[in-house]
C-alpha cells in the first residue's frame, strides 16, 4: 500500500464543514457526543469560510474538531470514538444500525464507540458520489450497499493497520486488528486506531479489499440494539418538523383540493393583520401559503384566509367512475404482458372446468405520523441575487432532495445543499417525488435570508398523497377433470405508479413494476408457483388521482389477487390450502420453505385452539418480493355478529442474510401493522375530484386493542441479500383474509374489510 | 403575560387564548418532545399530562389550563430518562421512527400511575396512540416490563454499553 498524501482537499472540507454543522446542531437542540443522529458535513460555503451558510447565532467558544476520516466511511476520533458515515435515511427501518454493523464488521473496531452521521447530498455531488446511492426505498438500503461499506470498513481497517505498521517499520501483513486495536504478534507492540488514525488517513484508500467470509461475522446476524432508541425515548430526537434555526420563521400551506386545479386568487389582506402573520404567498400555480413567526399563527391565518381555486379538469372525478374505467380494462382487448408460458387460450378453452373471480385494491395514503415537511433558506449575494439553497428536512433520497432543491431555487446543485433529518416515517412518500421540498423553496424564495420551515397540516397531507396504486384483477383458472390446473390468466386493471412518477420508465406500454411478485426470474419479486399455462398480463388505466411507492408497492394487491385465489381454487377443488400449493409450487423451494416454515409453527394441520369459547381459523399465504421469501399465517376468529379478531400471526422471511434479527423482527411485526391497518381500513375516494378522507377519524389505523401476537421465524438461508421493511406487507392482508374464508366461508374480494359484514 | 407550569417550571408565553397547548408547548416554549401528528386528538402524538392525567393537546386551549395545573411533558417524563418505562423502552428496542413514541410514553405513563400491574384489557383501552411503523407488541412488552409483570420480553436483544 502506498502512503501517498493524495487527499488533503477532502480533509480541508470535511473538518471545515463538520465544524461549521455542529454548530448548527446544536442550536437544533442535538448534542453531537449523545446523538447517534449527526447532520452532514463539507456544506461548501463551509468550507470556503462564509457564515451565511452555518445556520447559527450562537456557535460555542471552540467548536469541535473533527479529525481527518480515515476513508469516506470512517472517522476515527482521537478518543477512539468511531464516525460510521450512513447514506442512507433512517425512517424507522433500522438501516441506520445494520448498515452500521456491515461498516464494524469489517472494520474490527470497538462497537461501544460507534456513532454515526449522515453525509449530505452536496458532500456526495463535490466528491463525485463518493457514497453511492442516497435512495432508501425498495427495501434496498443494506442489500443493495453490503458490498460497498463492509469494503469501506475493511479499507479503513486495512488503512489503519497499515499506519501502525508503517510507524513500527514491519510489514502489515503481521499485524492483527480487533475491538480497535491493533497488535503486531512478534513484537507484542500494540497501537489503537484513535492513535494511527491521523496517519491512516494521509495512506491512499486501497482498492484490492477482501471482505470477511459471512461464517466469520461476529456483529452482522447478531440482535444488536438500535444507535437510535434513546433520544427516541425522552424527546430529544429531533424530527424535521422539530427544527429551530435562528430566525426561523413558520408556513403553513394549503394547495388546490382538487388535483390539477389552480389557484385563481386569495385575498391577503383579510390576514395580514393577524398575530404573527408576516407574508401571504402563493406557491406554484395551485397553493397558497402564509408565513408567520408560528406555525399555529401561519395556519390560522390560513384558515381564515379567502381563496378562490379553479378546481381545474377534474373537478366532476368521482370514485364510481373512476372504479368503472378500471373494471372496463379487465376486459380489454389490448394489455401488457408480464409473464406468460404455454398457451393460455388454449388451456382456458379446453378446460374442463373455470374458477373466476374479480377482486380489486384501493387507494392508500401513506400517513407517515410526522406530516410532511421541509426548511429552507436562499442566500443572497452581495448583488442581490439568490447564491445559495440549503433545505432541511426528512427524505428517503437526499440526491433527489437535493435536485428538487436545485430545481426550484434555479441554481446549480453545486450551490444548494440538503440537510437529512430522521424520518417520522417514510413509507415510501418521502423518496421519489419532493413535492414539499419544492414548496419550501418556494416560499423561501419570497423571504431571501429567513429560513422557513413548512409543515403540512394532516389534512394537506391526507388529501396531497403520492397514493397506492387503484386496480381491479381477473382471476381466471382452467381445471382438468381431475381439478388439476392446467393454465392461469391474472388480468391486471388499473393504475401505473411509473407512468405518474416516472413515465420514461414505461416501455411499450408496459410498466414492469406492475408485475411484483409475479415475475419469471430476476431474483427481485419472483412467483412462486408454475403452471402448465399462464399469462399474467396489465391494462394500464390511470385516474388522476396521482399515485406512490407505498410501503410494499405492487406486491400489496398482487399479492391479495394470486394468494387469495389460490385458496379460491383449493376451495373449488376441495383441496387444502397448503397441499395445492405444495403441487404448484415443486419448482420454487425457497417460495415453499418459507411457507412451510410458517405453517409448521403455526400447526396447520391440527385445529386451532378455541379463545375465548371461539372457534379460530387459520389462513396461508406467501410471496417473493424486494429479494425476500415471505410468508403467513394467520389465526383469526368471527364472533357471531361480525366481529373480526386477529389472535396470531407466524411469519416467516428468508432475507438470504439477516443482518440484524431483532430489527427484522420489528419489521416483519410492523409490516402486521400497516399491512392489516390497510386491509382492514385503508381507503382514499374521490368525491368531485378531491380525497375525501381528511385525518385519522376517517382514515383510521389498527391500534394495540387490534394488534395480534405476531411470532416471527428469520430463516436466512444465506447466499443473497433481501430487504425486509416490505415484503411481509403483502402477505397480511391474504393471510387473514384466507383465515376469514375458513372461519365464515366469505370471500372477500374487495378491501377494505370495513365495507363488508362478516355476520353470519 | 400567561403562564403555564411545565415539567416543574412556570413559564410564561405569549399565545393566544385559543392557541392549543400543544403549540404552547413547542413554539412558545420550546420543547418539542410532544409532537402534532392529527390535530384532532385521535392519534396520541401530542400526549401530555395534566395533574398526570393523560391528556391530548393538541385540541386542548390554552386558555383552559390554569396556572396551578401541572404539566408534565416528556422532557420530564425523568430528569434522566431513568423512567421505568423508558429504561424498558430501550431495553426492548421500542421506537422504529419514534415519532409517536412521546406521546406513547406518555400515555403508558399515565396508565402505570393509575394502575401500576395493567392487564392486557387495561393496555388496550389506555393506549390509544396510532403508531405507523407498528411498534405495538414491543409497546405491550415495555409496559408489562416496566410493570414488574414479565422480566423480559425475550428479545435476545444484545445490549453494548455506550462508550460514546
Amino acid at each position: 500500500m502506498a502512503a501517498t498524501l493524495n487527499r488533503r482537499d477532502f480533509i480541508g472540507t470535511t473538518t471545515a464543514g463538520a465544524a461549521g454543522f455542529s454548530v448548527a446542531a446544536g442550536a437544533a437542540g442535538f448534542s453531537v457526543a449523545a446523538g447517534s443522529l449527526v447532520f452532514g458535513f463539507a456544506t461548501e460555503a463551509a468550507a470556503q469560510g462564509t457564515t451565511a451558510a452555518t445556520p447559527s447565532a450562537t456557535p460555542p467558544a471552540t467548536p469541535p474538531a473533527t479529525p481527518p476520516e480515515v476513508n469516506a466511511w470512517v472517522v476515527v476520533q482521537p478518543d477512539e470514538k468511531i464516525i460510521i458515515r450512513i447514506a442512507r435515511s433512517e425512517m424507522g427501518q433500522g438501516t441506520l444500525t445494520g448498515l452500521a454493523q456491515l461498516v464494524a464488521e469489517e472494520l474490527e473496531c470497538d462497537w461501544a464507540r460507534v456513532t454515526t452521521e449522515y453525509p449530505t447530498p452536496g458532500a456526495n455531488l463535490a466528491r463525485k458520489r463518493i457514497w453511492g446511492n442516497f435512495s432508501t426505498g425498495g427495501s434496498r438500503g443494506i442489500r443493495e450497499s453490503q458490498d460497498y461499506v463492509r469494503k469501506g470498513g475493511a479499507a479503513a481497517r486495512m488503512m489503519l493497520v497499515q499506519a501502525a505498521a508503517d510507524e513500527w517499520k514491519v510489514p502489515a501483513a503481521e499485524c492483527s486488528a480487533a475491538g480497535g486495536v491493533i497488535t503486531h504478534g512478534a513484537s507484542s507492540r500494540r497501537t489503537s486506531y484513535g492513535k494511527v488514525a491521523a496517519a491512516a488517513s494521509k495512506l491512499a484508500v486501497p482498492t484490492d479489499v477482501k471482505l470477511k467470509d459471512p461464517k466469520d461475522w461476529k456483529l452482522v446476524g447478531k440482535r444488536m440494539a438500535r444507535l437510535d432508541t434513546v433520544e427516541k425515548t425522552n424527546g430529544k430526537q429531533i424530527y424535521g418538523a422539530d427544527l429551530q434555526l435562528p430566525g426561523l420563521l413558520n408556513a403553513s400551506i394549503r394547495a388546490c383540493p382538487v388535483f390539477g386545479g389552480k389557484v385563481r386568487s386569495f385575498d391577503a389582506a383579510k390576514v395580514a393583520g393577524m398575530p404573527g402573520v408576516k407574508k401571504v404567498v402563493k406557491v406554484g400555480d395551485n397553493a397558497v401559503a402564509v408565513i408567520a413567526d408560528t406555525w399555529w399563527r401561519a395556519n390560522k391565518a390560513l384558515t381564515a384566509l379567502p381563496i378562490d381555486w379553479d378546481l381545474g379538469p377534474h373537478a366532476g372525478a368521482q370514485q364510481a367512475a373512476i372504479n368503472a374505467t378500471i373494471k372496463a380494462g379487465l376486459s380489454a382487448e389490448t394489455a401488457a404482458v408480464g409473464n406468460s408460458n404455454g398457451d393460455i387460450k388454449q388451456a382456458l378453452s379446453s378446460a374442463a372446468r373455470r374458477v373466476e373471480a374479480v377482486y380489486s385494491y384501493p387507494h392508500q395514503n401513506h400517513a407517515t405520523m410526522e406530516p410532511m415537511n421541509a426548511t429552507a433558506k436562499i442566500t443572497l449575494s452581495a448583488t442581490g441575487a439568490p447564491e445559495r439553497c440549503e433545505v432541511w428536512t426528512p427524505t428517503q433520497n437526499g440526491e433527489a432532495a437535493l435536485a428538487a432543491t436545485a430545481e426550484a431555487a434555479g441554481l446549480p446543485p453545486a450551490q444548494c445543499e440538503v440537510y437529512k433529518i430522521h424520518l417520522g416515517g417514510g413509507f415510501g412518500r418521502r423518496g421519489a417525488v419532493h413535492d414539499w421540498v419544492r414548496q419550501a423553496v418556494a416560499i423561501a424564495k419570497e423571504m431571501p435570508g429567513t429560513p422557513i420551515k413548512l409543515l403540512w397540516t394532516r389534512e394537506e397531507d391526507m388529501t396531497h398523497g403520492l397514493y397506492h396504486p387503484i386496480t381491479q384483477c381477473k382471476m381466471t383458472a382452467g381445471l382438468d377433470a381431475q381439478g388439476n390446473v392446467t393454465g392461469l390468466h391474472m388480468r391486471i386493471s388499473g393504475q401505473s405508479i411509473l407512468a405518474g412518477i416516472f413515465p420514461q420508465n414505461v416501455r411499450d406500454g408496459k410498466d414492469p413494476v406492475v408485475f411484483q411478485g409475479l415475475n419469471a426470474g430476476g431474483g427481485e419479486a419472483m412467483i412462486g408457483y408454475s403452471f402448465p399455462a399462464l399469462l399474467v398480463d396489465h391494462a394500464m388505466r390511470n385516474p388522476h388521482v396521482p399515485p406512490g411507492f407505498w410501503r410494499g408497492v405492487n406486491l400489496n394487491q398482487n399479492a391479495v389477487y394470486m394468494e387469495c385465489f389460490i385458496d379460491e381454487i383449493a376451495h373449488a377443488t376441495g383441496k387444502d390450502p397448503l397441499a395445492l400449493r405444495r403441487e404448484l409450487m415443486k419448482n420454487h423451494p425457497k417460495h415453499l420453505a418459507v411457507l412451510e416454515a410458517a405453517a409448521k409453527r403455526a400447526g396447520w394441520g391440527t385445529p386451532a385452539p378455541d379463545v375465548k369459547g371461539q372457534k379460530v381459523f387459520r389462513g396461508l399465504c406467501q410471496t417473493h418480493g424486494f429479494g425476500s421469501y415471505v410468508a403467513a399465517c394467520a389465526e383469526v376468529s368471527v364472533s357471531k355478529d361480525g366481529a373480526l379478531t386477529v389472535h396470531r400471526i407466524v411469519a416467516a422471511t428468508d432475507p438470504g442474510y439477516a443482518v440484524n434479527p431483532q430489527q427484522i423482527e420489528a419489521q416483519v411485526e410492523g409490516s402486521f401493522v400497516y399491512g392489516l391497518s390497510a386491509a382492514l381500513y385503508g381507503e382514499c375516494t374521490v368525491k368531485d375530484g378531491a380525497i375525501e378522507q381528511k385525518n385519522f377519524d376517517t382514515y383510521p389505523a389498527m391500534l394495540m386493542a387490534q394488534m395480534p401476537k405476531v411470532e416471527t421465524v428469520v430463516m436466512g438461508s444465506g447466499g443473497f441479500w433481501g430487504g425486509v421493511g416490505e415484503p411481509t406487507i403483502a402477505v397480511a392482508a391474504p393471510a387473514v383474509l384466507n383465515a376469514i374464508f375458513a372461519a365464515t366461508g366469505k370471500r372477500i374480494r374487495d378491501l377494505p374489510l370495513k365495507h363488508h359484514s362478516l355476520k353470519a | 403575560m400567561p403562564s403555564l407550569n411545565v415539567n416543574g417550571q412556570v413559564r410564561e408565553h405569549s399565545a393566544e387564548a385559543d392557541t392549543p397547548l400543544l403549540w404552547v408547548i413547542r413554539e412558545q416554549l420550546g420543547l418539542t418532545g410532544t409532537k402534532y401528528g392529527c390535530g384532532i386528538a385521535q392519534c396520541g402524538a401530542c400526549t401530555v399530562h395534566i395533574d398526570g392525567a393523560p391528556v391530548r393537546s393538541c385540541v386542548l386551549p390554552v386558555s383552559a389550563v390554569q396556572p396551578s395545573q401541572k404539566i408534565t411533558t416528556i422532557e420530564g417524563l425523568s430528569p434522566d430518562g431513568t423512567h421505568a418505562l423508558q429504561k424498558a423502552w430501550v431495553a426492548n428496542d421500542v421506537p422504529q421512527c419514534g415519532y409517536c413514541q412521546s406521546g406513547m410514553l406518555m400515555a403508558a405513563a399515565a396508565l402505570l400511575k393509575a394502575k401500576p400491574r395493567p392487564t392486557d384489557a387495561d393496555i388496550d383501552t389506555a393506549i390509544t396512540n396510532i403508531c405507523r411503523c407498528g411498534t405495538y407488541n414491543r409497546v405491550r412488552a415495555a409496559i408489562k416490563q416496566a410493570s414488574g409483570e414479565i422480566k423480559s420480553a425475550g428479545l435476545d436483544i444484545v445490549h453494548v454499553v455506550r462508550s460514546v
